[in-house]
């Protein structure tokens, strides 16, 4: 579903990643540790090109991100490419990033609407029913600003499923909450993860929360991957130094 | 007694009414199209190509850098040389307008750059299209955010006005500077025209700082 | 070497007949400029600083004048000083002077404007660490607070004057024979507009430029008082607040 090969990202003179190689399966889930600045915030950005590569390639269902063929060259990829290629991501952010001009039901529909063409009453629909499932149905009307931290996140994450992607990127979607509101959304979240096969790339640094919902668990450590496998083999025994001096810093703090 | 009620009592009617109309008039055609204007300089502004950014962001600084007056002077000397002619009026609004859409563009620059760079984060995970990221997302939270600033240049655009008397427009100061060389005496007319401008600008200017207040929280 | 003269009347065609009257009126937009500035500098300064003040009857005076200044514009404040004044007081100003004073007065009230502001921008911490110093209130002000509201004051002050220079032109409206009034003599005698509204345009332009260069260096220099690197510019956005 995803590939990554050889992908290095450089900001200026800082190496965020380093020839980095990953794929991921359809319907695995997989969720991203590591320390502050190791990287994975900027995977999740790639993937949403919202970042462009400093070389190598990403493929996202045998699509490259950054290039197209023409003829047997291959040039950077243009808007419509972009366009086409993130219908399939989804992405909720750290900072939930809702509309605050636009009240709930209008920030879900909107993209169906503009970018799907959706007809509005069915696009409303879906959103009532997204609303019901994220148990905010009584605030369609409402402005974000009304809501809460945890309300605004499920809110968020009700926008990102209406556009029915295949990945659903989640950068750190509790971090900016209020502690007694990250069980909410995380609550949600094992739903989701459990009901679809919605392919799921996740940054955290709830551990806990990381076990629940992967297939696998990924530590980064300065722009690579320091080890891979199960959550229980990496929660439990890490073969690693370096992940079980990250794990023991996460976990006492 | 130099003040001279029977003569104020008067003339105030006719700047009362006809001057004030033209004042209200030359106010509002301006700040309509300076802040139609100033929004599309702003966006031609921010264009990608730098064959569109580049000059329409020197005429814009050049505008702003030179008179308001000698800019009326050349619409209304040199407009006719080209065949159009319209009334001195229309000429100031013109006048009015263009020269605070250079102003009013910066205000909504300040106020686009000023949406979060997660709202467009946001706009591109959503797949929405360029330009409904622009119409539905980015100017309404822009434009709300240049209110108070938009509401300051409107009082400007105002005060600003009387300069459309110096070719030819009578509103309430070209009436003033009519009726006082009627007598030689420009005491109560120009008194008068002046207690207008201070009556209506400052409350104005006050209803604008607690607007802007209001939308700070 | 070849020096050319641009007011020389040696010019060739339009520029010679043209700019020496032009050059003639810039002399008078330059005086009349300079001396609003000189004048709203020395208003803004006591006048900004009152608006900072303790006192409430300080502070409202200082109020009263900045909001009566900025009620209407330089050209009504001109023309009432020119024309109604006169009747009101009994002795007619010169107009060059009633220009310097009504543009020192407007912007002044502006200026005070900034002033204020920039001295209520410098963090109360510094005025603090003054007090815990044992520093005279004068000495607060002196040493500690108007060297860094200075910085803050430039980028301002630049757009201000810029306004002022421009409003140099309303004093044509009473005849002062300024760059503007000259312009329009020269048009309203036969000379091409084209050329001398596009030469008009141009001076003008240039003033600006130069007085925002000055003021660059201005703020480079107040700048490295306070050891600051040189804040980055936002074209107008000082105007806004002006305004």
């Amino acid at each position: 579903m995803i590939r990554f090969d050889q992908v290095v990202k450089r900001f200026g003179d800082v190496t965020v990643l380093r020839e980095l190689d990953f794929h991921v399966k359809p319907g695995e889930r997989v969720t991203l540790i590591g320390p502050s600045g190791s990287g994975k915030t900027t995977i999740l950005r790639l993937l949403m090109t919202l970042e462009r590569v400093t070389s190598g390639t990403i493929h996202v269902d045998g699509e490259c991100l950054s290039h197209v063929r023409r003829g047997d060259r291959k040039v950077p990829a243009d808007e419509r490419h972009l366009r086409q290629v993130r219908k399939k991501i989804g992405m909720v952010f750290q900072q939930f990033n809702l509309f605050p001009n636009m009240n709930v039901l209008r920030n879900i529909t909107e993209a169906p609407v503009r970018a799907l063409g959706v007809p509005r009453e069915q696009a409303e629909e879906k959103a009532r029913e997204l609303l019901d499932m994220v148990d905010l149905a009584d605030k369609a009307q409402a402005h974000p600003s009304q809501l809460s931290g945890g309300q605004q996140q499920r809110v968020a994450i009700a926008r990102a499923l209406a556009m029915e992607p295949e990945v659903l990127l989640l950068d750190e979607v509790t971090s900016a909450l209020d502690p007694e509101l990250v069980s909410g959304v995380q609550n949600l979240l094992r739903d989701i993860a459990h009901q679809g096969n919605l392919t799921l790339l996740c940054v955290t640094h709830e551990m806990n929360f990381a076990r629940d919902i992967s297939h696998r668990v990924l530590m980064f450590d300065q722009g690579q991957i320091v080890e891979e496998g199960p959550p229980e083999q990496i929660f439990t025994e890490p073969e690693q130094q370096r992940t079980r001096d990250f794990l023991q810093a996460v976990l006492n703090a | 007694m130099i003040w001279d009620w029977d003569w104020t009592l008067e003339i105030l009617p006719g700047l009362l009414t006809q001057g004030l109309l033209v004042t209200f008039q030359a106010t509002l055609g301006g700040a309509v199209l300076a802040f139609v204007l100033g929004l599309f300089v702003a966006l031609l502004r921010r264009s990608r190509r730098p064959y569109i950014s580049r000059p329409v962001g020197a005429i814009s600084e050049f505008i702003r850098s030179t008179p308001l007056l000698v800019q009326l002077f050349v619409l209304y000397y040199v407009m006719p040389d080209f065949g159009v002619r319209m009334t001195a009026l229309t000429t100031g609004i013109i006048g009015l307008g263009v020269h605070y859409a250079s102003y009013t563009s910066e205000v909504y620059r300040a106020g686009i750059e000023g949406v979060p760079k997660g709202q467009w984060e946001a706009a591109i995970a959503l797949n929405l299209p360029r330009h409904w990221t622009w119409i539905s997302v980015v100017l309404p939270q822009a434009v709300r955010r240049s209110l108070p600033a938009l509401g300051n240049y409107l009082v400007a655009i105002f005060k600003e006005s009387p300069q459309l008397s110096v070719i030819t427009v009578v509103d309430v100061i070209g009436l003033a500077r009519e009726l006082g060389s009627e007598r030689f005496r420009y005491l109560e007319p120009m008194t008068i025209a002046g207690l207008f401008f201070l009556l209506i600008a400052i409350p104005a200017s006050i209803l604008i700082r607690r607007m802007e207040r209001r939308l700070d929280t | 070497m070849i020096t050319i003269n641009p007011c020389s009347a040696e010019l060739p065609g339009a520029l010679g007949e043209t700019m020496p009257f032009l050059c003639d009126g810039a002399v008078i937009t330059l005086q009349s400029a300079v001396g609003g500035s000189v004048l709203a500098i020395a208003i803004a300064l006591p006048v900004g600083l009152m608006a900072t003040s303790r006192h409430r009857g300080v502070r409202a005076a200082a109020r009263v004048y900045m909001e009566f200044f900025r009620g209407t514009s330089v050209l009504v404040q001109l023309f009432w000083l020119f024309y109604a004044m006169p009747l009101l007081t009994g002795f007619q100003l010169d107009k060059l002077f009633a220009g310097i004073l009504a543009l020192g007065l407007n912007l002044g009230a502006y200026g005070s404007e900034v002033v204020r502001g920039a001295v209520r921008a410098v963090p109360r911490g510094q005025l603090e660490a003054a007090v815990a110093l044992n520093l005279s209130p004068f000495q607060r002000m002196r040493y500690v607070v108007l060297p860094q509201a200075f910085v803050e004051m430039v980028p301002p002050m630049n757009n201000l004057l810029i306004e002022l220079l421009k409003a140099t032109s309303l004093l044509s409206a009473i005849t002062v024979a300024d760059l503007a009034y000259e312009g329009r003599l020269l048009v309203n005698s036969g000379s091409d507009q084209l050329i001398v509204f596009a030469l008009l345009l141009a001076i003008y332009f240039l003033l600006s430029y130069l007085i925002t260069l000055l003021m660059r260096f201005v703020e480079g220099r107040a700048a490295r008082v306070v050891g600051r690197e040189r804040p980055r510019r936002r074209a107008a956005t000082a105007v806004e607040a002006a305004r």
